[in-house]
C-alpha cells in the first residue's frame, strides 16, 4: 500500500470512528440537557412511583450502566471483532435516542411512558459503555506506534464535541420554534435528528474494515476465548486494570466533569448567572479549547503520556478553588452602591398570602443596570404580620438572572477555557495510554472497564457529591470542590508513584 | 521508589474500607434527614446505588494496595503484549 493511500485510509478510519462516537455522546447529553422538559412531558406531575423511575433514568443510567456496557461489549469486541461491535453500539444508541423522541406523553399512555424512557435510557448507557473502547481501540490499532496519541486524540475530542453539538442543537431549535412550542413538542426534534446522523455514520462504518491487529490475531487463531476471565482473573493483567483506574482514569473523570459540567452548573446555580450567559460561556470555552485535545495527544507521542495527564490533574488541584472564588466575587452584587448604578427599572410589587394565616410575603422586584455593563434582578422581600405586636420581618435581598459585563463575561470564558484546557491535558492522551497498557486480544475489555468506572462513576458523581458536600453544615459554596480535588489528588499520587512514562518508541507496534 | 510503592500499599488497603464506612455513615444520616415518602425513598435509592457501585471499587483499592505491598508494581511490563502470562 502506498504511503498516500495509507494516509487516506487512516483519516477515513479516524473520521468514521469519531463521527460515530460524537453522535453517541450527543445522544447521551441531550437527555441530560432536556431532563426537566422530558420530566414534565413523560412523567406524571404528582410524582409518586414515577419519581423513582425518573431518578433511576436520569441519575443511574448516566454512570451505573456504562461499566456494564463496557464489560458486555468489550467481551464481544474481543471475541468477534471491533468493527461489528461498535457498529452494534451505534445502532443501539441511535435507535434508543430516536425512540425516546417518539414516546407518547404521560397523558396519552400513562406509566408506560416513564417505563419506556427508563428502558431506552439503560440501553443508551450500555451502548455508550461499549462504544468508546471500541472506537479508541479501532483507531489505535490502525495507527503507527509513534502516532497513537495523535490519532486517538481525535476520538477524545468527540465527548466535548457531542456536548457542544447537543447544546447548539437545543439552543438553535428553541430559538427557531419558540420556548413554548419547544417545551410542548419541539424537544423531540433533537432526539429525532439523531437518526439522520446515525444513518450516515452506520453507512460509513459499514464500509470500514476490521482492525489489522485483530485480523492478524484471528488469522493466527490467537483470539481470546474468554476475554473477561483473561482480563480480570489474570493477576498480571488485573493489576494493570487497577493501576489504570486509580492512577489515571479516576482523576481524569473528575477533571473532565468539573471543567465542563460543574463549572457551568456553578455559574448558573450558585452564582445565579443568566441561563443563556452561562451556556454561552461554556460554548465559547469549548470552542477555543477543543483543538488542544489533538495538541496534547500529539505531544504525548513525543514526551510520553504520564506527565501530561498528571500535570492536568495537578493544575486542577491547585487552581480550582481560586478560579471558583473569582466566579463568586465577580457575581457578588451585595456591595453595589448608588454610584455604581446606571438605571433601575420600575419596581414590581407582589403580595402572597402565607398558608393558614393573614400574614403575607411582600416582594419588590426591579432590574438594576450597573455602569460596568452588568445587570441583575434584585428582589427585596419582607413578611408583613397582621397580628398586633409583631413587626414586619425583612428577608435578605436576592439577586437573580445576572447578566455579566463584557469584561467579566470574557474573563469567565477564559477561566472555563483554562479548566477545559486541563480536561484536554488529562483526556487527550488517555486513549493511547489505555490502549498501550493492554494486549490486543483482551484490549477492548480491559481498557473499557477502568475508563467507564473512572469517567462514568467518579466523574459522573461530581455534581451529586459536590452538591452533597455543599449541603453540610458549616460548608461554603466552594466546599463541593473538595470532591474533585480529593479524587484528583489521590489519582495524582498513585499515578506519579506507580505509573511509568513509556514513550511510544519504547512500546511495541 | 519501590520502598515508597510498597509503603503506600498499606495506606490504600486501609483507605478502601475506611471510605466505605464513611459512605455508610453519610447514607444513614442523609436518609434519616430526608422527608418521609417519595423523597426518603429517592434518597435511599440514590445512596443504595452509590454504595452498590463503590463497594466493589473500594475492594479494588484494597487489592491494589495488596499488590503494591507485595511489590507487584515494582517492575511494570515494558509493552502491552507483555501484560499477560
Amino acid at each position: 500500500m502506498s504511503k498516500e493511500l495509507q494516509k487516506n485510509n487512516i483519516f477515513k478510519v479516524i473520521g468514521a470512528s469519531s463521527l460515530g462516537t460524537l453522535i453517541e455522546w450527543y445522544d447521551f447529553y441531550i437527555f441530560g440537557s432536556l431532563a426537566t422538559i422530558i420530566g414534565a412531558q413523560l412523567f406524571p406531575a404528582d410524582a409518586g412511583a414515577s419519581a423513582l423511575i425518573n431518578t433511576l433514568a436520569i441519575f443511574a443510567a448516566g454512570f451505573i450502566v456504562r461499566p456494564f456496557g463496557a464489560l458486555v461489549f468489550g467481551r464481544l469486541g474481543d471475541l468477534i471483532g471491533r468493527k461489528y461491535t461498535f457498529l452494534l453500539t451505534l445502532v443501539l444508541m441511535g435507535g434508543s435516542t430516536f425512540l425516546i423522541g417518539l414516546i407518547p406523553s404521560y397523558s396519552s399512555i400513562g406509566y408506560a411512558a416513564p417505563i419506556l424512557v427508563l428502558i431506552l435510557r439503560l440501553v443508551q448507557g450500555l451502548a455508550l459503555g461499549g462504544e468508546y473502547g471500541g472506537a479508541a481501540t479501532y483507531v489505535a490499532e490502525h495507527a503507527p506506534a509513534n502516532k497513537r496519541g495523535f490519532f486517538t486524540s481525535w476520538i477524545q475530542t468527540t465527548a466535548t464535541g457531542g456536548l457542544f453539538l447537543s447544546l447548539g442543537v437545543i439552543v438553535l431549535t428553541k430559538n427557531l420554534i419558540g420556548a413554548s412550542a419547544f417545551a410542548d413538542w419541539g424537544w423531540r426534534i433533537p432526539f429525532l435528528l439523531s437518526i439522520l446522523l446515525v444513518g450516515v455514520s452506520i453507512y460509513i462504518r459499514l464500509k470500514m474494515h476490521e482492525s489489522p491487529m485483530f485480523t492478524k490475531l484471528k488469522t493466527e487463531g490467537k483470539v481470546s476465548k474468554n476475554p473477561l476471565k483473561e482480563s480480570f482473573n489474570n493477576k498480571t493483567n488485573f493489576k494493570m486494570v487497577l493501576l489504570a483506574l486509580f492512577g489515571a482514569t479516576m482523576g481524569q473523570g473528575v477533571i473532565w466533569y468539573t471543567g465542563q459540567f460543574y463549572a457551568q452548573s456553578f455559574i448558573e446555580n450558585t452564582c445565579k448567572v443568566d441561563f443563556n450567559d452561562s451556556r454561552y460561556i461554556l460554548l465559547w470555552a469549548i470552542a477555543f479549547a477543543t483543538p488542544f485535545f489533538v495538541i496534547f495527544g500529539s505531544w504525548s507521542d513525543k514526551v510520553g503520556r504520564k506527565w501530561i495527564m498528571l500535570l492536568g490533574m495537578l493544575l486542577g488541584i491547585l487552581f480550582y478553588r481560586p478560579i471558583y472564588q473569582v466566579f463568586l466575587d465577580d457575581t457578588d452584587f451585595t456591595k453595589v452602591t448608588q454610584q455604581d448604578i446606571q438605571a433601575i427599572s420600575d419596581p414590581v410589587v407582589t403580595r402572597t398570602l402565607m398558608d393558614g394565616t393573614r400574614d403575607s410575603l411582600i416582594s419588590t422586584s426591579a432590574n438594576v443596570t450597573l455602569l460596568s455593563g452588568s445587570s441583575y434582578q434584585r428582589i427585596q422581600s419582607h413578611i408583613k404580620f397582621e397580628e398586633k405586636g409583631k413587626t414586619a420581618a425583612v428577608q435578605p435581598d436576592q439577586f437573580k438572572d445576572k447578566k455579566l459585563s463584557t469584561v467579566v463575561f470574557w474573563k469567565f470564558v477564559a477561566l472555563v477555557f483554562f479548566q477545559i484546557l486541563l480536561v484536554t491535558m488529562v483526556y487527550g492522551p488517555i486513549a493511547a495510554f489505555l490502549v498501550e497498557l493492554f494486549p490486543t486480544k483482551i484490549r477492548y475489555t480491559s481498557m473499557s472497564l477502568p475508563y467507564h468506572v473512572g469517567n462514568g462513576v467518579f466523574g459522573g458523581l461530581v455534581p451529586f457529591i459536590a452538591t452533597l458536600i455543599a449541603s453540610f453544615s458549616g460548608s461554603t459554596p466552594l466546599s463541593g470542590l473538595w470532591y474533585p480535588i480529593g479524587i484528583a489528588s489521590l489519582s495524582f499520587i498513585i499515578g506519579a508513584v506507580y505509573l511509568s512514562n513509556k514513550k511510544p518508541a519504547e512500546t511495541e507496534a | 521508589m519501590n520502598g515508597l510503592k510498597k509503603g503506600l500499599g498499606l495506606f490504600w488497603m486501609i483507605l478502601g474500607p475506611a471510605s466505605i464506612i464513611c459512605m455508610f455513615l453519610q447514607a444513614y444520616e442523609k436518609v434519616g434527614l430526608a422527608a418521609e415518602g417519595v423523597q426518603k425513598t429517592n434518597t435511599a435509592l440514590q445512596w443504595g446505588i452509590i454504595l452498590f457501585i463503590f463497594i466493589p471499587i473500594s475492594a479494588g483499592l484494597v487489592i491494589f494496595g495488596y499488590y503494591a505491598l507485595k511489590g507487584e508494581y515494582s517492575q511494570l511490563p515494558s509493552g502491552s503484549e507483555e501484560s499477560t502470562d
